[in-house]
């Protein structure tokens, strides 16, 4: 591999590296044709794992980290000192064929600093997913960034190409938008996502494709003082309003070169994890926010437990659950028991009658629903009213730990 | 006295369908069976002879499947021991996830599924260049997979690198790839693939870079990525110098002052930006337009607007249709021959006036030779309407004039009918507007008299716009 272009991958990978997204999910059912290469499946694969944790499934690179915006938490702001680079179109797209037939990734995640105007900018992101597919026939993921302050007709054209397209809103309010990121305005972002999210609803119901995986974006915890509340009800109203695939939370993690305006501190990554566990609870539980933070403190979560425990906690009279003939709603409130186990004990409850030994072949961890539940053999008693009923099942002070 | 079933090395499905079915149809109790797996002999010793296949549920199909690619010797007993239940009264036991057997043999497809995932996700390939000049390069890869998964594996890797040429090669067999064919081969060794490829270190590096040292969490990445798979990945290679490293990084991240800015600021390019790159005139709009792709691929060319950039009047259209497309101008084909009488009769220069399209590529069927119209949808219509907006708003008209249902659509985001429309309406908020039919509306009418009435009143209306625009070019006298 050519030792320049190594170099601006260094430099344009370390760039990209603060977007928590690297999903290659959600795409339909595509294989390569006699003279291409690509495919996509709907679960999206990880195809190597950092020392963070963190999945490595797209190139996750930037064209460049040039950039004219100034927005104090990214290390790419144009009063930032970090070492510049750029790629050309052609060896973007010549490293992503390279690492993709070597299996080394899924696709391409594809973001840029803001160069010469955000029409420019965009219309060199969209030159990059346009070249792969037509001009190299390949058909593997991309996921391209929106930048909301280009033309609309942009991301008209963007959506052809692209499996995922994303604009971070980064901050939860307008308010700490316009204080760290100068040239951004939330009102801009949400037409962008407003856009295409009509699109992606019109086109799936033509049978066109446009951004056919949908549109994500990333919120920022920790350097500005939005409580877990109100992250949690900015993404709800996200996901309601621009029928977002996901939110995806990275906590704000200190960066070389940074700003006195921000925290220098360690990421706040416990706080992230029962974010995107909170999240989950949102999507998949039929939780809503107000019973989450009607469980939090002050709007903060618990970062001792998680938030479906805290919530049990706080909402004993709802416990114990029978498993033999709860409603599923609240079997999956049972803290310990999850989505998959409980659709496994409906399936199973309808031949037999459940025992505390089958309920522990269905799921990994039954101890802490063990409080909470009820099955052929297995009563709690009076020991949900404990008062030490939080010591005795909460797991010892968490050591850091993530959700991915 | 047992029965003893010997199964051929690795997953031997068919061996076992086989047999399960004699065994079956012979009434041999799971108790009475001795299931050799992976025996070196080729075939039964026993013959079993040939039974009819047995309906089995759809469940149960997928438990077998999926289980029998296992290592575990013990997987053809468990299995048959499922089969024997649900061909003996209790075909609902595929459902109970918490039966002991059913959830072992649970616990084994996960397995195999995981292992097959992961071979999907952690092998790698290495470039052998190709055969010679011209051809198509070649690859190899060395993989160590749990389970007999190699077959079940292989698909995948058809449909994702189809174009390219590829052999992978495993301790349980090798698989290649021809551009056509797949086929399976003997078991191989480290040794049958290269031991390096020239975009390791780029990968390498990459690896690095996209490490945040701030969020070091290794246990968690051994949890995805189990040290097994590291010894034939590349970039694991570089995992214990980044751990070393982490705490300090960070540490001095954090510690490290707020820098200043070492540069000026970049004034100019700034004012730049903020000048936007939008277009300002509708010759650089026009430009963008031709520059951009279909939407629905097929076209020769974009068809853009046609008129004096300070026309009174805009009239919209529909679609470019086939003459429109191959000469690149609107309004030039039946339709537009039709428009342009009318527009005599009703007093309007053509020249005067503004002529564009709601979409500015054509979209049509190929029947034969013919490439016959095809409408555009609401979706495509909105993707365009943003260039439309554009248009209005350089051109800054008197008055907008909406021919047919999909202009109205593409101008107000509504659909609506037109014949009760019919007249000035409001379009848009900036404009006057005003509603009539298509010209081609009026070719499609079958009666002769019908067509001549419709014609009639589309002058009346082309004479109305005539009087609420003006339908000259501001500043020009008009006739």
């Amino acid at each position: 591999m050519d030792e320049t272009v190594a170099r601006k991958l260094r430099v344009l990978a370390d760039a990209a590296k603060y977007d928590a997204s690297c999903a290659s999910s959600g795409a339909p059912k595509r294989s390569a044709d006699k003279t291409g290469i690509g495919s996509t499946n709907s679960i999206g694969i990880c195809h190597s794992y950092t020392p963070d944790g963190r999945c490595v499934s797209l190139l996750k690179v930037l064209l460049t980290n040039y950039c004219l915006f100034d927005c104090a938490y990214c290390i790419n702001r144009r009063s930032s000192n970090v070492e510049r680079a750029r790629f050309s179109v052609r060896e973007i797209v010549d490293l992503t064929l390279a690492f993709y037939k070597r299996n080394y990734i899924e696709g391409l995640f594809l973001s840029s600093g803001i160069i010469r105007s955000p029409d420019y900018t965009m219309e060199q992101l969209v030159l990059v997913a346009k070249t792969l597919r037509q001009d190299r026939g390949y058909r593997g993921y991309i996921h391209l960034k929106t930048i909301p302050e280009a033309s609309p007709w942009l991301i008209e054209q963007a959506g052809l190409w692209a499996d995922r397209l994303s604009v971070n809103l980064e901050l939860p309010t307008d308010a700490a938008l316009t204080a760290f990121a100068p040239e951004k305005r939330g009102s801009t972002i949400r037409a962008a996502m407003g856009q295409m999210s009509e699109r992606i609803a019109e086109a799936k119901e033509e049978r066109r494709s446009f951004s056919p995986a949908g549109q994500s974006t990333q919120l920022i915890v920790g350097a500005d003082s939005a409580s877990d509340e109100d992250v949690l009800r900015t993404s709800a109203g996200l996901y309601s309003s621009y029928g977002l695939r996901r939110v995806y939370y990275s906590a704000f993690s200190p960066i070389p070169d940074s700003t006195a305006k921000l925290p220098s501190q360690s990421p706040p990554l416990q706080r992230e994890n029962r974010l995107y566990q909170a999240d989950w609870l949102l999507r998949h539980y039929g939780f809503d926010v107000d019973e989450i933070a009607a469980s939090s403190d002050g709007g903060m979560l618990d970062l001792g437990i998680d938030p479906k425990l805290a919530w049990a906690l706080k909402n004993r009279h709802r416990f114990p659950v029978d498993v033999n003939a709860g409603e599923r709603e609240m079997l999956l409130r049972i803290p310990g028991i999850g989505k998959r186990a409980v659709d496994k004990i409906l399936a199973a409850r309808r031949h037999t009658s459940l025992r505390l030994e089958d309920v522990k072949r269905l799921s990994g961890s039954v101890r802490r629903a063990l409080p909470f539940m009820i099955a052929v053999d297995h009563h709690p008693g009076r020991s949900i009213d404990r008062v030490d009923l939080r010591a005795r099942i909460a797991p010892p002070p968490a050591e850091q730990m993530s959700l991915f | 006295m047992p029965r003893q079933v010997d199964l051929a090395r690795g997953a031997d499905l068919d061996g076992f369908r086989r047999a399960a079915r004699a065994l079956v149809a012979a009434g041999v109790a799971p108790t009475d069976v001795v299931w050799n797996a992976d025996s070196e002999g080729l075939f039964a010793p026993e013959d079993l002879g040939d039974a009819p296949p047995l309906s089995l549920p759809r469940a149960l199909a997928t438990i077998v499947s999926e289980a029998v690619p296992h290592s575990d010797p013990e997987r053809y007993a468990l299995l048959y021991d499922l089969v024997w239940r649900v061909t003996h009264g209790a075909r609902e036991v595929v459902e109970i996830a918490s039966d002991p057997v059913v959830a072992r043999l649970h616990g084994m497809q996960k397995s195999v599924r995981r292992d097959i995932h992961k071979m999907h996700a952690y092998l790698r390939f290495r470039s052998l260049g190709p055969s010679a000049p011209g051809e198509p390069e070649r690859f190899a890869a060395w993989f160590e997979p749990d389970h007999w998964i190699l077959e079940a594996a292989i698909p995948f890797f058809v449909e994702r690198f189809r174009a390219m040429r590829w052999t992978i090669v495993t301790p349980k067999g090798s698989a290649h790839w021809d551009g056509d064919r797949q086929t399976f081969g003997p078991p191989g060794t480290r040794a049958d693939v290269p031991g390096s490829d020239g975009f390791e270190a780029g990968w390498t590096g990459y690896y690095e870079s996209t490490f945040n040292p701030a969020r070091t969490n290794p246990k968690l990445m051994r949890q995805h990525m189990a040290k097994k798979y590291w010894h034939n990945m590349p970039e694991a290679a570089a995992i214990p110098a980044l751990i070393r490293s982490a705490s300090s990084r960070v540490d001095a991240m954090v510690e490290a002052p707020p820098t200043m800015s070492l540069k000026r600021e970049p004034q100019g390019a700034l004012a730049a930006m903020m000048e936007g790159g939008a277009p300002e005139t509708l010759e650089a709009l026009n430009a963008i337009i031709r520059k951009s792709g279909p939407l629905v691929p097929g076209a020769t060319q974009a068809v853009v607007g046609e008129g004096p950039a300070n026309a009174s009047v805009v009239f919209v259209g529909e679609q470019p249709g086939d003459e429109e497309d191959l000469k690149g101008r609107p309004f030039v084909g039946p339709a537009g021959r039709l428009l342009d009488r009318a527009f005599g009769e009703a007093g309007i220069e053509r020249r005067d006036v503004y002529l564009t399209n709601a979409v500015k590529h054509f979209k049509f069927e190929q029947r034969g030779k013919r490439r016959v119209h095809s409408k555009p949808t609401a979706g495509e219509v909105s993707h365009y309407r943003w260039w439309l907006l554009k248009e209005l708003e350089l051109i800054e008209p008197k008055l907008v004039v909406a021919l047919g249902g999909t202009a109205v659509l593409a101008l107000t985001g509504k659909q609506v009918p037109i014949t009760r429309a019919r007249g000035p309406a409001t379009l848009l908020e900036d404009f006057a507007g005003y509603i009539t039919v298509h010209p081609s509306y009026l070719l499609r009418l079958p009666d002769e008299d019908a067509k001549a009435a419709a014609y009639a009143t589309f002058v009346d209306d082309l004479r109305r716009v005539r009087e609420i625009g003006g339908a000259t070019r501001r500043g020009a006298v008009p006739a």
